[in-house]
């Protein structure tokens, strides 16, 4: 603690902080299309679609070959490790597809999750190889395979014992110690702890648990010499749980959220990216934009990192038929385009909504 | 962690904030009075003058009888204990004086620093043995908020991590105990500028113990929008051969609170830690005008850099005591500006604004 021995020169550092400020520019945020194979069955599986390689890598080109406009709503998409090596139909690979677009490839990092003996069912994360040191070189291939920025999910649960000081603890020494990896590499670490929505616990309790959970996270990034200005968070909303029998509004969600992160967040973290755990796309997009409607201050980007919620009416209008590619394209873009919007506060909802945006995207207990 | 058992009602935590907000309202900073028995001795033989009781009293009697001018520059008094009972000379108390401008009265709490056996000189603060009962007293009596300064100094070996983290316990423990007695706790963590070391040191340490004074506030579930902060500046050493600009201290110093104050905290009071008067408005100026964001108000907490110039024109003597008066107010109007980033400086280098009030292992 009593000398500094810097972990990035400042050429590193600009490098970090010029891709995350690229990422949460203003009106953009993140395509997590990051799905592992198992996960994507189960999107798959609801549209009655065979958990191919081949249909995967299809629906992956449907949201990449998107028109390059659809840059202003997104600044980054992260990529499952299969994908990062497809190519799409004309042979070009999927990260010069999106880099053409002006938009940052991230990798998701992590191998999932492992149990923590002695606890309530809780975890820890683990990464993809062996050891910390084949992370290592896992990184730096990333990198030179087109990455600029990785992904790794830790998650947490709430009940009448959980989550445990163990598993708070272990999570945010785990996160800080791959975000000091990733930055080594050259790669900006997105830090995801998420806590599940699982449960019927209210919107406080949500909020007092997030609060201890990122308030832990950063001492750890600090303890880790981790550089905050070339990260990211991608935190849950603040939300009551799932069979939670009292309802909250947008605006409850907001303040709540808002208050957290103001808590714990340092201001030199560019951009809060939030993940949608479950909400329906209409949710997502109501929520975010209520965040940046809310009178508090906000001196970080409050924008998304959503997965099924930007994904799901576009997986409804493909079914898996190459003839609703356009179909497919232009149910993504127009949830990108609400996101955006909501981005800045600005998404006023017009008309009615459809089907598959106000379908609860709610998986119980959910592992990617 | 699992369950919250709140520390606190929303009509406490609404208190609370208002305090703190009302302290570091734009413009205004505080007046850090607080000095001990002790510490009053070296000021006072500095200038001549015996360190009596009274004079202690006629003394603070010169600052708080400034005009209705120090309204808009200052929020808030840091007395001592004995001052907090001092009147005067027409009876009125010294509490009421600063009340009935508006200003929100400070209370020192801590009782002085210990040693951390087994630590090359390092210690931690002292006081919380009967502070709950003793805040209590001092709400009745007037404050509505309070001061504990933990020191920390930077050395080949130190701070140690012991240091960082018993000192970060302490004032999140003293922190807890105040909010429950309806006490805005000013939290110091004051690393001292003594040493050769450069600034990047500085900041890197401040970094570190920053840090672990925010994840002990959120472990004592301490309610951030109802604390504020008194650091150091991030600075050099005092005998450190490169020189910096008021611009590279902003620079560094608003780096360091943005990576680890949470934007909830309402305000940071620097303290001045022997600068002197005109570098510590000058840095804090500096700082208000750095192009980095600024999620809280970034105000002053000076004792010596507010004080210097009133108690060399004083020495003493009641006839100087409307001199002495003015000497204060001119610099708290300066600290004001310098708060709101509008301070253009004195052009004057020399004379007791320019002196350091360094003191060695403050």
């Amino acid at each position: 603690m009593t000398h500094q021995f810097p972990a990035l020169s400042p050429e590193q550092k600009k490098a970090l902080s010029d891709i995350a400020q690229r990422i949460v520019a203003s009106g953009k945020g993140i395509l997590a299309a990051d799905e592992s194979v198992g996960t994507m069955g189960n999107r798959l599986q609801k549209i009655n679609v065979e958990n191919t390689e081949e249909n995967r890598r299809a629906f992956r080109e449907i949201l990449f070959s998107s028109d390059a406009s659809i840059n202003q709503s997104i600044g980054g998409v992260i990529l499952f490790h299969e994908t990062l090596y497809q190519k799409d139909s004309s042979g070009k690979p999927f990260p010069v597809l999106i880099k053409e677009k002006g938009i940052v490839v991230g990798i998701k990092l992590d191998k999932g999750t492992a149990p923590l003996a002695g606890t309530n069912g809780e975890t820890t994360i683990q990464g993809k190889e062996k050891s910390k040191y084949d992370d290592d070189k896992r990184c730096a291939q990333y990198k030179k395979d087109g990455a600029d920025f990785g992904k790794w999910r830790a998650v947490l649960k709430i009940t009448s014992t959980t989550p445990s000081q163990l598993a708070i603890q272990e999570n945010a020494n785990t996160l800080a110690r791959y975000a000091s990896i990733c930055q080594q590499h050259g790669l900006v670490p997105i830090v995801e702890p998420e806590i599940l929505p699982d449960g019927d616990h209210d919107l406080q309790r949500c909020q007092y648990v997030t609060e201890k959970v990122l308030a832990a996270v950063y001492k750890a990034l600090n303890d880790h010499h981790v550089y905050l200005e070339g990260t990211l968070l991608k935190p849950n909303m603040v939300t009551a749980g799932h069979s939670c029998p009292k309802k909250y509004t947008p605006q409850d969600v907001a303040v709540a959220t808002v208050t957290t992160l103001l808590r714990t967040v340092p201001a030199a973290v560019p951009g809060i990216c939030f993940l949608s755990g479950g909400q329906s796309e209409e949710e997502a997009s109501l929520n975010l934009n209520a965040m940046n409607q809310s009178p508090l201050p906000k001196p970080w980007k409050l924008t998304f990192s959503y997965g099924r919620a930007l994904q799901a009416s576009a997986l409804a209008a493909w079914v898996g038929k190459s003839e609703n590619k356009k179909a497919a394209q232009e149910a993504f873009r127009k949830r990108a385009q609400i996101n955006s919007l909501a981005c800045r506060g600005q998404y006023v909802v017009s008309g009615k909504t459809d089907a598959a945006a106000m379908q609860s995207l709610f998986t119980a207990s959910y592992t990617y | 962690m699992t369950h919250q058992y709140p520390a606190l009602t929303a009509e406490q935590k609404k208190e609370l904030s208002d305090i703190a907000l009302r302290i570091v309202a734009p413009g205004k900073g505080i007046l850090a009075a607080d000095e001990s028995v002790g510490s009053m001795a070296k000021r006072l033989n500095q200038i001549g003058v015996e360190n009596t009781e009274e004079n202690r009293r006629l003394y603070r009697q010169v600052l708080f009888s400034a005009d209705s001018r120090v309204k808009k520059c200052i929020g808030g008094v840091i007395f001592f204990h004995e001052t907090m009972y001092q009147k005067a000379d027409d009876g009125t108390p010294f509490v009421q004086m600063i009340k009935d401008k508006g200003i929100v009265v400070g209370i020192k709490v801590d009782k002085g620093v210990v040693p951390l056996a087994g630590t090359d000189g390092e210690t931690t603060t002292q006081g919380l043995d009967g502070l709950s009962e003793r805040c209590a007293q001092y709400k009745k009596d007037g404050a509505d908020f309070a001061k504990w300064r933990c020191v920390l100094k930077i050395s080949d070996n130190t701070p140690s991590a012991l240091a960082i983290m018993e000192n970060a316990n302490v004032l999140a423990r003293y922190a807890s105990i105040c909010q429950q007695n309806g006490i805005v706790p000013i939290v110091e963590p004051e690393i001292l500028p003594d040493g050769d070391h450069d600034l990047k040191r500085c900041q890197y340490v401040t970094e570190k113990v920053l840090a672990a004074v925010y994840k002990a506030l959120s472990d004592h579930h301490v309610y951030l929008e109802g604390t504020l902060l008194k650091p150091n500046m991030v600075t050099p050493g005092h005998s450190c051969p490169t020189k910096y600009s008021p611009e590279e201290i902003a620079m560094a110093t608003v780096t360091a609170l943005r990576r680890t104050v949470p934007p909830a905290v309402p305000g940071v009071t620097f303290l001045s830690g022997g600068q002197s008067e005109e570098e510590a408005s000058i840095n804090l100026n500096a700082i208000n005008t750095c192009p980095l964001a600024r999620p809280w108000a970034l105000t002053f907490s000076y004792g010596r850099a507010l004080q210097a110039s009133a108690l060399s024109a004083w020495r003493g003597q009641r006839d100087n005591a409307s001199a002495a008066t003015e000497e204060f107010v001119k610099r708290a109007e300066v600290n004001g500006l310098a708060a709101l980033g509008k301070y253009e400086g004195s052009g004057d280098e020399s004379g007791a604004a320019a002196q350091s009030l360094y003191v060695a292992n403050h």
